[in-house]
């Protein structure tokens, strides 16, 4: 315990030691309410957040992995990662320490869209139960993408090559679950194996979500991607933390 | 307090470390000596449990590198040979987590903290990040970080490689200082050193021990300087 508190206290200071966290926070903060406002906020005439929520999967797939691609990577290439496995903490205490700073992040990250809530609330009388259903789906595909970001970073001490492999994973597992996709899939495979594909994806899980549906299967879904993936990660660093 | 046994350790078709075995106890420094790529940085990462070794075991304090590795990091103070750090961080912050990571708190904490801080002279660069800092200021960070929990074993690869001559007799007079209470393996290549602090020496070669004595037996047997003895050893039985 005491191993993944040191990691994830100093990680998640390092977000704001360096301009990562503004620039991200900025980018984020600006592009999830564009998005929002360009799709017909107000056209819709409702107090909802569906037009922010829906958004975020595609913006997560291109920043989510930017800011994991460092986690590992950053490590392996300045060489602190000799240090980081000479303390006395665990490969374990370690990725779950930097994954739960960077999630944490993440949280910061969705609080500072505090102000598009205020709008809808002074705007009408939105489905409180629906709001916080649609932050928890997108906290979950965040932790998604962090954890697929996890992987890519300690698999490679370049971090663009880890950017842009997280960023293509994140982004078969979002367009997987597409009407568009599952309609292409629909002309050559069988039925069983399209349903089979959007149940992989992020998409689908993230939709029943957002919708006010919190299903104990949507939950177990992203628990046990994250879990994969973190664990994955663990592995690649107890066998390549060297090279 | 450290007991190697036929440790091996290949990367690839290169063996790095081919079946070095040996013990050093309390009290003793034991310059680890040997050409570049030698093999000198890979045991003391093998000891560090940073690496795995293919084979053979090895026992620091007790506790065997492979079944208990975070025992053995808890007593081992290690420097490695570039010195990682987190430059982003400032000196301070960076000392701090390493007393998180190592569990130290309260006024113990603080003491040991003080106490690192003084011994290596880094109060002045204590609030700067250590990116901004020298080569030798950086070396004296690294070397706070591998002392601030008091350790019984100390593995310092290159301790003194950057710092200049002041700075290269501090540490040497530091390591001198805690001989008597600690276990202490230095890799360098700088053979006065070896002749000022250390009790004995090793020299390495192709992953092979060479010789195992101490720089005076070595120099009374081969009837030269400690340098011209490197030489002969590691030109004449490694060709």
């Amino acid at each position: 315990m005491t191993g993944f508190k040191a990691v994830f206290k100093r990680e998640f200071k390092s977000y704001f030691t360096t301009p990562l966290a503004y620039v991200f926070l900025v980018v984020f903060l600006f592009f999830s309410g564009y998005l929002t406002f360009k799709q017909g906020f107000f056209e819709a005439r409702q107090a909802d957040m569906s037009a922010f929520f829906m958004n975020m999967p595609l913006l997560f797939v291109f920043l989510v992995p930017a800011a994991a691609m460092r986690l590992w990577a950053e490590e392996r290439k300045t060489g602190s990662i000799e240090l980081l496995f000479t303390l006395p903490i665990t490969v374990r205490q370690a990725v779950l320490g930097k994954f739960f700073a960077a999630w944490v992040f993440m949280f910061v990250a969705m609080a500072m869209t505090f102000p598009m809530v205020i709008t809808v609330c002074y705007l009408g009388s939105p489905d409180i139960g629906l709001l916080i259903a649609g932050y928890v789906a997108t906290i979950f595909i965040a932790g998604g993408f962090l954890a697929v970001g996890c992987f890519f970073s300690a698999l490679s001490n370049n971090q663009v090559i880890s950017f842009v492999l997280s960023v293509v994973a994140c982004a078969v597992l979002v367009f997987a679950g597409m009407p568009t996709t599952m309609n292409y899939f629909s002309t050559f495979l069988p039925a069983g194996l399209v349903q089979a594909i959007s149940t992989m994806s992020f998409q689908g899980h993230f939709d029943s979500m957002q919708r006010g549906v919190l299903e104990f299967k949507d939950i177990s879904y992203f628990i046990i991607l994250i879990a994969g993936w973190i664990a994955a990660t663990g592995v690649i660093l107890d066998e390549r933390k060297a090279n | 307090m450290i007991k190697i046994k036929e440790l091996k350790k290949t990367f690839g078709s290169i063996v790095a470390v081919d079946g070095v075995s040996f013990e050093v106890q309390k009290g003793q420094v034991l310059g680890f000596l040997g050409p570049n790529g030698a093999g000198k940085s890979t045991v003391m990462r093998m000891l560090a449990c940073f690496l795995r070794p293919d084979g053979g075991t090895a026992e620091v304090c007790g506790y065997d590198i492979i079944k208990n590795p975070i025992q053995v990091r808890q007593n081992i103070g290690y420097l490695a040979e570039n010195v990682p750090a987190y430059s982003d961080m400032s000196v301070g912050a960076f000392l701090n987590f390493i007393c998180d990571a190592r569990g130290l708190e309260g006024k113990r904490r603080n003491e040991l903290l003080d106490k690192a801080v003084a011994m290596c002279h880094i109060s002045s660069v204590y609030h700067q990040t250590i990116e901004t800092l020298s080569k030798g200021y950086k070396r004296r960070v690294g070397l706070a970080q591998a002392l601030i929990h008091d350790p019984k074993v100390l593995i310092l690869d290159e301790p003194t490689d950057g710092l200049d001559p002041n700075q290269k007799h501090e540490v040497r007079q530091l390591i001198s200082k805690m001989t008597e209470e600690k276990c202490i393996i230095i890799s360098t290549h700088i053979l006065e050193e070896v002749e000022a602090i250390c009790t004995r020496a090793i020299i390495i070669a192709k992953g092979k021990i060479l010789a195992d004595s101490t720089p005076g037996e070595l120099k009374t047997k081969y009837n030269c300087s400690l340098e011209e003895v490197f030489r002969k050893i590691t030109t004449a039985k490694v060709a």
